[in-house]
């Protein structure tokens, strides 16, 4: 049962085959034989999953229908879940348990969702390999001595090892692409403003956007159908209407459309099998009816620098909050001030402290126009590259990642190797457009390899298509990482 | 660009953050290396470009000043590592005399 798609799934549920209690207590099964191994879940929450589980049922029993009805999802732990401990991988929120639920988990939960617990994730999604949680390290379940990306790796891991059906991941710089690609799974970062943030604990508030992972290009589209659209509560969400994307997925063939083919992103250093499958993918393309373009995206080597600015920057106004008198632990110190100094540098870790000290300098006196004000303007020459690429071409395509997965403890002495690591992801989420990963290949070592595929701001539908058009002639996705 | 002990301790004095020795030595060189890197972005000439704050079209997004439900104070306070009084408990902001 644990192999179906969430669409086979799905499908099963509403003939009656199987029931969401089944189908859950199947993934918990699967939770509590291989997580110890995965460490994929930072909380597993087994009574509540049952219990929607079960109401789902009932719902579907009495003649009602909806969209995700039954279907057990994993839940990355920086959306807050009323009731169910949300840490954002930080010791600084353990023991949090937020008194309401974000929208995008809320809109699941509507549908009908199941929620099998919250996974584990890069201490406030700053990192590219979950080594950053305050917790543990998520393993990759092709490999388990390799990361699985991050920072939504504890939801790709999930996704990967047949521990959920579906996922809520975010993408700041490349969070929910990265680790999809590392693991071998489906994973889309929706346009800024295209998915409510409200309840999602801030990190960067102008790159930040909640994604969905799922192991087809189907299944994240029925995601999407759910969390899309604009709400009141986030002033950032955008009135743009939403489209099915489902439905969207079989709107024509890919005759005609034009796909981009940045020489910005095959650039040395990038490993050479990597480079072999996104080429061979995008000749797929070109098989099935696509016009292949050569383009150039002049500025993508400057969006580290930019991405290492505006990020940091944003996170130190938004991690100030932190401070032990709201929520978390207080270390006491006597005084107001000794207090807040000790709790935010005890109870931080070493990259969101790094990441505190880079902004604050960023955005201090005398600094401000070098650094985060140039970051700014050298963001606006990245986005202008993308808009005038999309005057020639439909789609872009490139790498997701230079390399798959890397080695755990590879790269955590060395935080601008381990950045380097998210070169091919940043400039989409400069940009505040789509981008999808798609599994497209494996390397010698029997490690996965992603498709990145981008699209003009709220074009979703077509990335997804192309996304999906590509998997029905490829079957990459079908393989399954040697687990249990 | 190196960064100096002495300015390390200074962000962390504005970031307040608690950092030990240890930290110190090894931000100071971190930050140095990061820093050196992203300079790089001096080499454009951005004097005719407009900084990007935000993607989106918006701006000053209202909504009708309205009284509706919030959280009721003892759920607000559930998470406090110290609340009494309806209210989060801190320790004195000013000393006596001040």
């Amino acid at each position: 049962m644990i192999d179906l798609t969430l669409s086979e799934a799905l499908e099963k549920l509403n003939t009656g085959e199987i029931s969401s209690v089944e189908l859950t207590r199947a993934h918990l099964d699967r939770i509590t034989r291989l997580d110890s191994q995965v460490k994929a879940y930072l909380t597993v929450t087994p009574d509540l999953a049952l219990e929607q589980a079960a109401a789902a049922d009932k719902r579907r029993a009495a003649g009602e229908t909806a969209p995700l009805l039954g279907v057990p999802l994993a839940i990355k732990d920086v959306l807050c879940t009323e009731g169910v401990p949300t840490t954002c991988g930080s010791r600084i929120l353990e023991g949090f348990v937020p008194p309401y639920t974000a929208t995008a988990v809320q809109n699941l939960f509507d549908a009908g969702a199941v929620m099998l617990g919250k996974t584990n994730t890069d201490e406030f999604a700053m990192g590219s390999s979950t080594e950053n949680s305050g917790y543990f390290t998520t393993h990759n379940p092709w490999d388990l001595e390799r990361v699985p990306g991050g920072s939504s790796g504890g939801s790709a891991a999930a996704v990967a090892a047949r521990m959920a059906l579906g996922a809520l991941g975010t993408d700041t710089g490349g969070s929910v692409r990265q680790p999809a690609s590392l693991c071998g799974v489906v994973a889309l970062k929706p346009s800024y403003g295209r998915v409510s943030r409200y309840g999602l604990i801030a990190f960067a508030s102008s790159l930040d956007q909640v994604g969905v992972f799922g192991r087809t290009v189907e299944d994240a589209a029925r995601l999407m159908n759910i969390i899309a659209g604009h709400d009141s509560r986030d002033s950032t969400s955008m009135p743009t209407p939403v489209p099915d994307y489902v439905a969207a997925l079989n709107d024509g063939d890919l005759k005609g459309l034009r796909v981009g083919l940045p020489q910005e992103y095959f650039i040395e250093g990038i490993q050479p099998e990597v480079e072999a499958a996104v080429r061979a993918a995008v000749d797929k393309l070109a098989e099935l009816g696509a016009e292949i373009v050569e383009i150039s995206l002049p500025h993508t080597r400057y969006s580290l620098s930019v991405y290492y600015l505006v990020a940091p920057a944003e996170a130190s106004a938004n991690l100030a909050r932190f401070d032990g008198v709201r929520y978390g632990p207080r270390e006491d110190e006597g005084s107001m001030w000794a207090t807040y100094k000790a709790t935010r540098g005890r109870r931080f870790g070493p990259e969101v402290k790094r990441r505190i000290m880079l902004g604050t300098y960023a955005l201090s006196t005398g600094y401000y126009d070098a650094y985060y004000l140039k970051a700014q303007k050298v963001r606006t020459l990245i986005k202008d590259d993308f808009e005038k690429a999309f005057e020639q071409v439909d789609v872009i395509a490139a790498p997701v990642s230079p390399t798959t997965a890397f080695k755990i403890g590879e790269k955590t002495d060395d935080p601008l190797q381990m950045y380097l690591s998210d070169v091919f992801t940043l400039s989409a989420s400069l940009a505040g457009i789509p981008g999808l990963s798609v599994p497209c290949g494996f390397d010698t070592a029997g490690l996965p390899i992603g498709l990145q595929l981008f699209g003009p701001a709220f074009e979703e539908g077509r990335v997804l298509r192309v996304g999906h058009l590509y998997q029905q002639a490829t079957d990459w996705h079908t393989r399954r990482p040697p687990l249990g | 660009m190196k960064i100096s002990r002495e300015q390390v301790e200074h962000i962390a004095e504005l970031a307040k953050l608690a950092l030990t020795d240890e930290e110190l030595e090894i931000y100071a060189d971190q930050l140095s290396a990061i820093l050196d890197y992203v300079d790089e972005l001096s080499q454009l000439d951005t004097s005719a470009i407009p900084p990007t704050a935000s993607v989106l079209p918006l701006s000053n997004v209202l909504r009708p000043d309205e009284a509706r439900p919030s959280l009721p104070t003892e759920v607000a306070l559930a998470n406090a590592p110290d609340a009494a009084e309806n209210q989060f408990r801190v320790a004195a902001v000013l000393d006596e005399g001040q």
